[in-house]
């Protein structure tokens, strides 16, 4: 039931880029590309996330990645598809460099959520200061390859990358599912219970935790490059930083950090509301929209602490075996 | 390195100024972290929306005396008042729900209350500048320039925490915050009230918001975003002290605040504050409960 539910879902994604939708066709892409992109970073996040490890600081990630490639080729021609393999070692380097010393003293909790938030502004301000050659907080823009390129990954029809982002987001959730049936889970569940109690049964704490981070961060540093590529232009402020950062942990917490599709629920929901809300009140009441989406983050974080679609699998759960009890 | 020794050779009475500055600074952020940091030590949450309270009492501050033409001590203080208010309104609206929630969730809710009020403040007032105009003199002392503004801001500032210190050392009230954010649990055994304690806690919290409000805005101008400016920093002076150690989160603001001073001087304002967050980083490492943190 469940295969076939996500099997339809999968196939009515691949052929919609087939469905006649008249005029709003190229906007309906492109929020759609947006949403696979977050989800896919938002999913990266949660990998960590879930085992107590709350990062503030995925911006930091997202920043390296982004700019890694976009620099390479803006200044030596590199190619993006070699570029993101520069960019994801850099990301994973800058993790292990904060992830090291944070496991190795056992900062955990509170302080480790300010340690990364401290990384992501330490990003941010560098790609501002670096102004020479990263633009400060103007952005740079990514030089154009002419129409479209394989080289330059850069492509003007959407559907390319509508389909490059489905990929992506599908390998995000197939990496999330292969790390929630292995044995890592266990082992991080219990790092995230109790570290002492999880050192003393003979779990590397430090190891697991320092490969989690790793893979967050590199999976995280994908999706900037992917999302660099794709809006062409990148900006310390929607890269780097509180802000940016605070928003993915916010699109997962919404959704629900413990189930696969939490993420992509809570990243859809939000890039739908915004962009509803930045449609309705357009360029008339600037603030209005974000007023909104803030307050109704602030009564889910208060009423649903679960997340959206986590509460909801939790009520269909709890229907369910109440079902089975009263058939025994 | 070389800006920095070339500052200390070629013009020590520039390096001088921008330390003077560094401690004026350094008064009025200890007022922002030692608020945040009475919070967390009662209600053990950090409050990410702190400054972002501040900036609507520099707001108000701003409205009474710029556009209602107060005297500036009245909005001074209804920028206080302001501020008991708010405090009370976040503990009561956001935090009580969720006392019981992992920590996480916390953080968030009031991560998604500074969302909220960015905005508001975007949709309501613009993204403008705005700054009350105050006709005070520059001093000059043995050949630096102080703007008596700051001088005004970092005397009250240090009066302010000497009355914190003696409502903490020397009520009733004070006496039991300092008792909760010794041992929660124990508190209630006793028989005390924790919600009262919690109330008053958040009260004194953003009335020492609106106090820094009320001193920032004489200085600087606010904007909405003037929360995401001083924010980061603040959380990090009360890490750097210890989260819930009123006197290390003091100490913490003057060596972050001469960090951003100097450095901003000898080379960009991001450069200090880039030097100033990975100094906190590095320090996290080697202290990781703090610069005065007991040794384990």
């Amino acid at each position: 039931m469940k295969r076939l539910l996500g099997g339809v879902l999968l196939a009515a994604l691949i052929v919609a880029p087939f469905v006649p939708m008249g005029g709003m066709r190229q906007y309906v892409f492109h929020v759609v590309i947006q949403i696979f992109i977050w989800s896919f970073i938002g999913n990266a996040w949660s990998l960590m996330g879930r085992f107590g490890l709350v990062s503030l600081g995925h911006g930091a990630f997202l920043g390296v990645g982004a700019y890694t490639t976009t620099l390479l080729w803006n200044f030596y021609g590199l190619t993006p598809w070699i570029g993101v393999f520069v960019a994801v070692a850099a990301a994973v380097a800058l993790a292990l460099i904060v992830a090291y010393p944070c496991s190795r003293f056992g900062i955990v909790g509170h302080y480790f959520g300010l340690v990364t938030l401290a990384v992501g502004e330490v990003i941010r301000l560098l790609l501002i200061a670096e102004r020479d050659w990263t633009g400060g907080s103007l952005g740079l823009t990514l030089k154009t390859a002419g129409d479209a390129s394989f080289k330059a990954l850069q492509y003007a029809d959407k559907r390319v990358f509508y389909y490059g982002a489905l990929v992506v987001w599908l390998g995000g959730l197939w990496v999330w599912h292969r790390l929630d049936r292995s044995m890592a889970r266990a082992a991080m569940e219990a790092i995230g219970e109790d570290e002492t109690a999880a050192a003393s049964v003979g779990i590397h704490v430090s190891r697991f935790k320092l490969a989690i981070t790793s893979l967050s961060a590199g999976l995280t540093a994908v999706g900037g490059v992917l999302y660099a590529q794709y809006i062409a232009y990148v900006n310390p402020e929607t890269l780097a930083g509180v802000g940016v950062s605070l928003r993915i942990v916010f699109a997962v917490v919404l959704g629900g950090m413990y189930s696969l599709l939490g993420p992509t629920v809570g990243t859809a929901l939000t890039i739908t509301l915004s962009e509803y809300l930045r449609v309705k009140f357009g360029v008339h009441y600037i603030g209005m929209a974000e007023t909104i989406y803030g307050l109704v983050l602030v009564i889910i974080i208060i009423f649903l602490p679960s997340g959206i679609y986590g509460t909801l699998r939790g009520l269909v759960g709890r229907r369910r075996t109440g079902a089975a009890a009263a058939r025994a | 390195m070389s800006a920095l020794l070339d500052l200390v050779f070629h013009n020590p009475l520039l390096l001088a100024e921008a330390a003077l500055n560094g401690l004026l600074l350094g008064g009025v952020l200890a007022l922002l972290a030692l608020g945040l940091n009475l919070i967390f030590g009662v209600l053990d949450i950090v409050w990410i929306v702190y400054v972002d309270l501040a900036m609507l009492c520099m707001y108000l501050v701003y409205f009474t005396v710029q556009v209602y033409h107060w005297p500036l001590i009245l909005g001074a203080l209804a920028g206080v008042g302001l501020g008991v208010v708010l405090g009370v309104a976040v503990h009561l609206l956001i935090i009580t729900p969720i006392l019981g929630s992992p920590p996480v969730n916390q953080l968030l809710a009031t991560g998604g209350l500074l969302f909220f009020i960015q905005s508001l403040a975007t949709f309501l007032w613009t993204t403008d500048h705005r700054s009350v105009r105050l006709t005070l003199p520059t001093i000059e002392f043995a050949g630096m320039f102080v703007s008596f503004a700051r001088l005004i801001a970092f005397g009250l500032a240090i009066l302010v925490m000497l009355g914190l210190y003696l409502f903490l050392t020397r009520t009733y009230i004070g006496t039991a915050i300092r008792a909760v954010s010794q041992d929660r649990g124990a508190m209630a055994l006793m028989g005390a009230n924790p919600q009262r304690v919690y109330i008053v806690t958040s009260a004194v919290g953003g009335a020492l918001a609106g106090v820094a409000a009320a001193l920032l805005i004489i200085q600087y101008s606010v904007h909405p975003y003037f929360g995401a400016a001083f924010g980061p920093i603040t959380f990090m002076i009360c890490v750097l002290g210890g989260l819930g150690n009123m006197f290390g989160a003091f100490v913490a603001s003057f060596i972050m605040s001469e960090i951003i001073s100097i450095g901003g001087v000898a080379w960009s304002t991001e450069m200090g504050y880039v030097i100033a967050f990975a100094l906190f980083i590095v320090l996290m490492f080697i202290r990781p409960g703090g610069i005065f943190a007991k040794r384990q």
